[in-house]
């Protein structure tokens, strides 16, 4: 069977980037700050990529929905080895709801076997995308994934729950969210890079497919973690149960 | 694309060929591509950058001169670049301990000082800018990726190998292994910055230091503040020398308030330096405490951390900028003007001049760009630099008050035409003297409120480096460090540099050995530049590693 795959990609604030909430206490600075494709979402697409090599598909399709800068993540995406790349450009702020929507209004367009994506962006940590699409388009949905193997129509995934590993079979077409340590990434060669720049990328103006993008939540107020007291080094077993006890007062 | 196996390792290497490859996206690598492809919109340009992206790898003060920048685009203004605070106010302090003298009439006495008409920007935002420009000219701009080796043909560069990727920490290859390409050009440019590395392969291959003084350099450290609106001052500019430098170091600090509330603070000791106790770190976090200094991040927050060595030796140490196959530009070469503490606007200018020798070159289809030369002789950049000549040496050959005085007579009296070269007779790193000939410097705890320690300095800097990947910074020999480093001059490395990279240990068996915590290094090239007996080597490594200076750096 060969089908197309789905991974839509964000476009998010460096991993290695220690955030900084903006002045107006709103959000986190992101102007002028190194922007890269969400962890997970590499993921994920590592996986589209390896289910067409393997010959379980046919080609890998990546969406991304934001501002015109997305579509740097998206040549990436196609540098390490995406066929094609759509841009859903908007400047609005969107919400997982608003997102999953777009995206199903994309998997009705382009009609995938499968949706591969991250489990959660590492910017506002959601959670929710994935589960709210797999839900609207009425597919089964497999969240957390550590392995997928395809067969007979159907997905094997191996989901990372708490205390071991949960196997559940999904039958296709069927929305996987990747979790850490399903694969590790490839790099994007440079030739890959290259190459990248002649391959199909579509923009559509999130506004004219038709969903309604209205937040529905509003943020009160963003402010970093208090700092943390520096710690102390007990001598004996006995001193920390007593810290515990009498300072900590835990036990 | 082709495929060629001509390496030494014999490992299959894909191969693409441009007119002109150049190395680095500073301002000299960005205006030559620039300027290449205004001048002839048909020509291939291919510029890499170590950084993962363009301005990831930029630090400077900084205050530009906007010079260059309106010779390579008359219309900057109506193109959005992001010279948004011109200089408002101009102050230049001689430091005692408690006390700050300002210099007066500054615009007369040190003319160089002027900055009236010029612009604190962020360079690494520049930078961004510059680039979003060249890749509009079609330039194909390539970040995240080192240029690790000379592609050498006949006796030519021939372009450049970029690093390869996925080998880990014992040499081997990774799954992931991809192997370095060859960008193969008729011309290369490198504009790599202070202590390029291969720009130093160049040099050494074509011998382009003959007959000329060695190259001084200084190391620029920088932080980033956020500071309360209604302290903001934009276009405030303030140096200072004297304290708590000795009279016999050169070098001193920086403050502009630009952006948004931003304050660019940051400290140049020059390399130079003779005492081995001495850390340009904590020289640069105890100047915040100076009354002239302290009130300005008073209720503020520090945002960024960077540091970078600059070349401070001017025409004296200029090498031969061009030989068989390409040029060198900017401050790998070494353009910087050092009394004018600027090298933005010198870097663009010889970036462009570079890019018109290239395009001679290529027309006539030589292999050197010889009227590089001949181009830059006729320029504003070599008259400017041919002023200021004199002065950074008479620093070093005098001490600070008798550099002072000598640099207000050259400039006034002789306007920078005496008729006296002063020469750079030594290499930064042969400056030391012994430790125990050296006094100690006792420098104060930081309060983790005005100062910091190195650990939570580098946090901030955003770097990036996989640990599994063979270490960049190398000991040719690791013998030499405890009979040299260690015995003669109490490890200087664990001082100097900004990252807190080198640390001086003891093992099980009470034997002293240098740890390298390689994944700390924010490329500034101080090791390569002052270790005694130059036996630290810097490479780059892994393409994107490194810092990610975000904006305002």
């Amino acid at each position: 069977m060969t089908m197309k795959v789905l991974v839509p990609v964000k476009r998010v604030v460096d991993y290695n980037i220690k955030p900084r909430v903006a002045a107006d206490g709103r959000g986190v600075e992101t102007q002028g700050v190194k922007m890269s494709m969400n962890p997970f979402d590499e993921i994920a697409l590592e996986e589209a990529i390896r289910l067409r090599e393997k010959g379980h598909a046919s080609s890998v399709v990546v969406v991304s929905i934001g501002p015109q800068a997305a579509q740097d993540t998206l040549r990436t995406a196609m540098a390490m080895g995406a066929d094609q790349a759509i841009l859903v450009r908007t400047d609005a702020a969107l919400e997982p709801l608003a997102v999953a929507n777009l995206l199903k209004v994309i998997v009705e367009r382009e009609n995938p076997g499968l949706v591969s994506m991250g489990k959660q962006a590492i910017d506002d940590d959601m959670n929710a995308t994935g589960q709210i699409l797999a839900a609207k388009l009425g597919w089964p949905q497999a969240t957390f994934a550590s392995q997928v193997k395809i067969h007979d129509g159907k997905a094997e995934v191996s989901r990372e729950v708490d205390g071991g590993i949960e196997v559940v079979n999904v039958s296709l077409p069927a929305v996987i969210t990747a979790d850490l340590r399903l694969n590790e990434p490839r790099y994007a060669s440079l030739p890959n890079i290259m190459k990248a720049r002649k391959k199909p990328l579509e923009t559509l103006d999130a506004e004219s497919l038709g969903v309604d993008l209205t937040p529905r939540l509003k943020v009160v107020n963003v402010s970093e973690p208090p700092e943390r007291q520096a710690g102390v080094i007990v001598e004996t077993v006995d001193e920390l149960v007593h810290k515990l006890k009498t300072e900590a007062k835990v036990l | 694309m082709t495929q060629s196996k001509i390496d030494d390792n014999a490992i299959e290497r894909d191969e693409m060929a441009f007119d002109v490859v150049i190395v680095g996206g500073g301002p000299a690598g960005l205006s030559a591509a620039i300027h290449l492809r205004q001048k002839n919109p048909e020509l291939s340009v291919c510029l890499l950058d170590k950084g993962s992206e363009i301005g990831a790898h930029i630090v400077s003060g900084a205050v530009i001169e906007p010079r260059a920048l309106a010779e390579l685009f008359p219309d900057w203004k109506e193109r959005g670049a992001p010279l948004n605070t011109p200089v408002s106010e101009e102050k230049l302090l001689y430091l005692t301990e408690k006390r700050a003298i300002s210099v007066p009439a500054l615009h007369v006495l040190m003319p160089q000082m002027d900055n009236r008409g010029n612009y604190v920007i962020s360079l690494g935002d520049f930078c961004r800018w510059l680039a979003e420009q060249a890749e509009a000219l079609g330039v194909e701009i390539y970040p995240g990726f080192a240029a690790a080796q000379l592609h050498i043909q006949e006796g030519r560069v021939a372009g450049i190998i970029t690093g390869d990727m996925g080998i880990d920490r014992e040499g081997k290859h990774k799954a992931d292994f991809t192997p370095g390409m060859i960008l193969s050009a008729r011309q290369t440019i490198f504009a790599e910055g202070a202590r390029g590395s291969l720009s130093a392969d160049v040099i050494a291959q074509y011998n382009l230091r003959d007959g000329i003084d060695p190259q001084t350099y200084g190391l620029g450290i920088k932080e980033v503040w956020e500071i309360p609106k209604e302290k903001h001052r934009p276009g405030f500019v303030q140096h200072s020398f004297g304290w708590p430098l000795d009279a016999h170091t050169y070098g001193g600090a920086f403050l502009y308030h630009f952006g948004e509330n931003l304050v660019s603070y940051g400290f140049v000791t020059a390399l130079d330096y003779s005492n081995p106790w001495l850390s340009p770190f904590e020289e640069m976090q105890r100047t915040k405490t100076h009354p002239a200094f302290r009130h300005h991040f008073e209720g503020g927050r520090r945002i960024s951390y960077g540091a970078r060595a600059l070349s401070e030796g001017g025409l004296q140490s200029l090498p031969r900028p061009s030989f068989p196959g390409g040029v060198l530009t900017g401050d790998c070469a070494g353009f910087l003007n050092m009394p004018k503490i600027k090298g933005t606007h010198t870097a663009m200018k010889s970036g462009m001049i570079a890019a018109d020798a290239v395009l001679a070159a290529l027309e006539h289809d030589r292999a050197e760009a010889q009227s590089y030369q001949d181009l830059l002789r006729q320029s504003w950049l070599w008259s400017e630099l041919h002023a200021a000549r004199n002065i950074r040496p008479a620093f070093s050959k005098w001490g600070m008050h008798v550099g002072a005085l000598y640099s207000g007579i050259d400039s006034m009296i002789f306007r920078g035409n005496a008729p006296w070269t002063l020469r750079h007779p030594h290499a930064d790193n042969t400056t030391l003297k012994p430790a125990n000939k050296a006094p100690k410097i006792a420098y104060p705890k930081p309060d983790d409120i005005i100062t910091f320690d190195r650990t939570s300095s580098v946090f901030l800097s955003g770097i990036s480096h996989d640990e599994n990947q063979p270490t960049h910074l190398k000991l040719r020999n690791p013998a030499i460090w405890n009979d040299v480093n260690e015995t003669r001059y109490a490890s200087p490395e664990s001082r100097y540099c900004p990252a807190g990279v080198y640390e001086a240990d003891t093992r099980e068996d009470g034997e002293k050995y240098l740890r390298i915590n390689a994944q700390n290094c924010v490329h500034c090239k101080s090791c390569d530049i002052k270790d005694p007996q130059q036996n630290i080597r810097w490479c780059p490594p892994e393409g994107g590693s490194g810092p990610n200076y975000s904006s305002g750096m």
